[in-house]
């Protein structure tokens, strides 16, 4: 018997900001759950099972949060579960959402990610002294640094590149009102004189602190059938997975990346993502991400990644606009940002991503990694049913 | 198996909680020595209240005030307290029905043994003399003789002054165990020799060893000493002063590299000194520096010998 199509017919995110005082992490996602509710005509009733995920435990100190959120979500009576996996959780979660309808266990999920780093302790909550360990600890920045310097000498790619990813993922969050970070007055002057932090990151290229949730609701054909607008369709969804640290990774561009890229690609029939694919919503917490993960998933040749930037392909109204919405860049509540990337990605071939909707976006991907860049989740998206 | 170390790790983070419209209610309510429900649509009382209907998933903003006496619904008995618990004394578990609640609330009943508690007694609150809007204002329940007559009577929520947040510390206590891998390591460092195990079927050198390797899953047993020279494969700046007690001592800039050890089939990472930090550069071969009593290099140095070709150590950034 072939899978069930999936269909994404509902969408829902808070307005992401710094800190979120005058709500609970209940009231939080349950906005974006009743969001995603309204924008697919159903109703708490309509829901079979619940799928959720959040950054790691320590980061909020919330251990169990499927057992606290379970009446928020409605979920009693129901199948309610909880995905792991880091950074990329957003992404994982809404792929285990997206297989439960597809193998025909439930007809219509649920699916939020969340994550209050006011209240968290994300800078410190993974790097814990650890006893006869070296306290040498630069938290994300300092990880994420010395592979963005690494590419710049693989590549030789200039300077200026992760400035133009900033600015421009900057300029794209003005247009999306969920957006965390809207500075109206950005120029590349500014980005470029921002003071570098773990050298050769800048403070302008590096992701804020968020709070927020993003829900989505997913169906089979039948509940796409009912829905009061146009579906986004899963055409494929693929995770790989790797050791943080082994001998032989290569943390420029991870093998787990590529092999989940191609299998997605392979699911949806994808054979050259360059000129096939409409949009791409990436997981870029430090800008130099961009070109990095453009040859990853196969945009660009290695060593070319940095040339679709520079020349201006990924911007908003290039031919490959990458982060739309204003990217991880804009907006990080870490927990639900893979979430958000696959949402923006549904979002765009469904035609409502308002004023940072890519012109007759049909394909676009949705990508998330997370951990020391060793879990990878992807999704593609499509305006027309699946034909494979 | 000999030297194994050992040692306690504590894991401590004092967590914010925003309470949202109804938790902020309740908490900021028993401050002022009131206790608050929330109604639900069929027209139950739930204490402590929360923002959605269990059964329903509506939301719930309906307040009402229950009365401080109430009914033991269930109970055991806990003859040794533990530390942070509410009484020093032995006390009874309870979960009490407020007079007016539909609902029961899990608190301490202070009693002068089990044969003193039964299911169906009767109890009230003794408050805190010091409130600050938590759980705890709530000091414990004791034994009362009286009737239950109270109604709910409904409530706006609104008090002078509200808490709208809370701290909630969160601590695990670990004895950490590194394992005869890294305690063989750890060992070999208190005699200033870096010393990996090789992955009989890849043949990589792991540094620092974990007793496995991650790529072929077969345990590491042979013990290869690598360094002490290395060269550095990529690095970063840090500009920032990392809010950390560990590393206070480290000023900044300074440069957080990752360094391949000769022989070693990956990086570790360490930081470099004896150098202008923007003098630093892939290539640069450096070594450890030991201080007195350290368990670990204190940093890396330049050995003045010419910089690796890029060739040599592409593989092991």
């Amino acid at each position: 018997m072939p899978k069930e199509p999936v269909a994404v017919v509902g969408i829902g995110q808070t307005k992401h900001v710094s800190a979120r005082r005058d709500v609970s992490i209940a009231g939080l996602v349950r906005e974006a759950a009743v969001r995603a509710l309204e924008d697919a005509g159903l109703t708490w009733a309509d829901i079979d099972a619940v799928v959720i995920g959040k950054a790691p435990d320590f980061f909020e100190g919330l251990m169990m949060p499927e057992l606290y959120l379970a009446d928020a979500l409605g979920a009693v009576g129901k199948p309610m579960l909880r995905v792991h996996t880091a950074g990329s959780v957003g992404g994982s979660t809404a792929l285990v959402a997206a297989n439960l309808v597809s193998a025909r266990v439930h007809r219509t999920v649920l699916t939020l990610a969340f994550e209050k780093q006011s209240e968290s302790n994300a800078m410190w909550g993974l790097s814990l002294p650890i006893p006869f360990q070296q306290p040498l600890l630069a938290g994300a920045g300092g990880f994420f640094a010395p592979h963005v310097r690494a590419y710049m000498r693989r590549t030789g790619a200039p300077e200026t590149v992760g400035s133009l990813v900033a600015y421009k993922d900057r300029r794209n969050a003005l247009k999306n009102p969920y957006a965390h970070i809207h500075d109206p007055d950005i120029t590349l002057e500014k980005v470029q004189s921002a003071p570098m932090l773990w050298d050769p990151i800048r403070y302008s290229e590096t992701c804020p602190s968020s709070d927020g949730a993003c829900a989505m609701i997913l169906t089979d054909r039948a509940g796409a059938d009912r829905s009061p607008h146009p579906p986004a369709w899963v055409h494929g969804g693929a995770m790989r997975s790797e050791p943080t640290l082994f001998a032989g990774k290569d943390f420029v561009s991870p093998q787990a990346g590529k092999d989940c890229a191609a299998d997605v690609y392979r699911q949806a029939g994808i054979g050259d993502p360059r000129r096939e694919i409409d949009a791409v919503e990436m997981y870029v917490p430090f800008s130099w991400y961009e070109p990095m993960w453009l040859e990853n998933l196969g945009f660009a040749d290695e060593g070319e990644g940095w040339k679709l930037t520079e020349s201006g392909v990924t911007e908003l109204d290039g031919d490959l606009p990458v982060n739309p919405s204003g990217g991880v860049l804009s907006t990080n509540p870490i927990g639900a940002s893979g979430m958000i990337r696959f949402a923006e990605a549904a979002l765009q071939v469904r035609g409502q991503a308002g004023e940072h909707q890519v012109t007759g976006a049909r394909k676009a991907l949705g990508h998330a990694y997370g951990g020391g860049a060793q879990f990878f989740s992807m999704w593609l998206v499509g305006a027309e049913p699946p034909t494979r | 198996m000999p030297d194994v170390l050992s040692a306690p790790l504590v894991v401590e983070f004092p967590f914010t909680r925003s309470l949202g419209p109804v938790q902020s209610a309740f908490l900021t309510g028993l401050r002022e020595r009131t206790v608050l429900g929330v109604r639900t649509g069929d027209g139950k009382v739930l204490v402590p209240p929360v923002e959605y209907d269990p059964v329903t998933a509506e939301e719930l903003r309906e307040l009402t005030e229950v009365a401080t006496t109430g009914t033991v619904t269930a109970w055991a008995w806990n003859p040794a307290p533990r530390r942070d618990q509410p009484l020093a004394t032995p006390f009874g578990w309870v979960l009490v029905k407020l007079d007016g609640a539909d609902t029961a609330l899990l608190h301490v009943l202070d009693a002068p043994g089990p044969e003193a508690v039964n299911t169906g007694m009767r109890v009230r609150i003794r408050w805190a003399p010091q409130r600050t809007g938590a759980i705890t204002d709530i000091a414990c329940f004791e034994p009362y003789d009286g009737e239950a007559t109270a109604e709910s009577t409904p409530h706006s929520g609104e008090f002078a002054d509200p808490i709208t947040g809370i701290v909630t510390p969160a601590r695990l206590d670990y004895t950490y165990t590194p394992g005869r891998a890294q305690s063989a390591y750890l060992n070999a460092l208190a005699e200033q020799r870096i010393v990996g195990e090789r992955c009989l079927s890849c043949r990589k050198v792991y540094v620092p060893p974990r007793g496995a390797c991650p790529t072929c899953g077969v345990a590491t047993a042979e013990q290869v000493e690598v360094g002490p020279r290395g060269t550095v494969t990529t690095y970063c700046i840090v500009n920032i002063k990392a809010k950390n007690a560990m590393n206070d001592a480290i000023e900044v800039p300074y440069v957080y590299a990752h360094i391949a050890l000769d022989g070693a089939g990956l990086a570790l990472h360490g930081r470099i000194g004896g150098i202008p930090y923007d003098q630093v550069r892939m290539g640069l071969r450096v070594e450890p520096v030991w201080t007195e009593g350290g368990r670990h290099p204190d940093h890396y140095r330049p050995t003045g010998e010419p910089d690796a070709a890029y060739d040599a150590y592409k593989e092991l950034l």
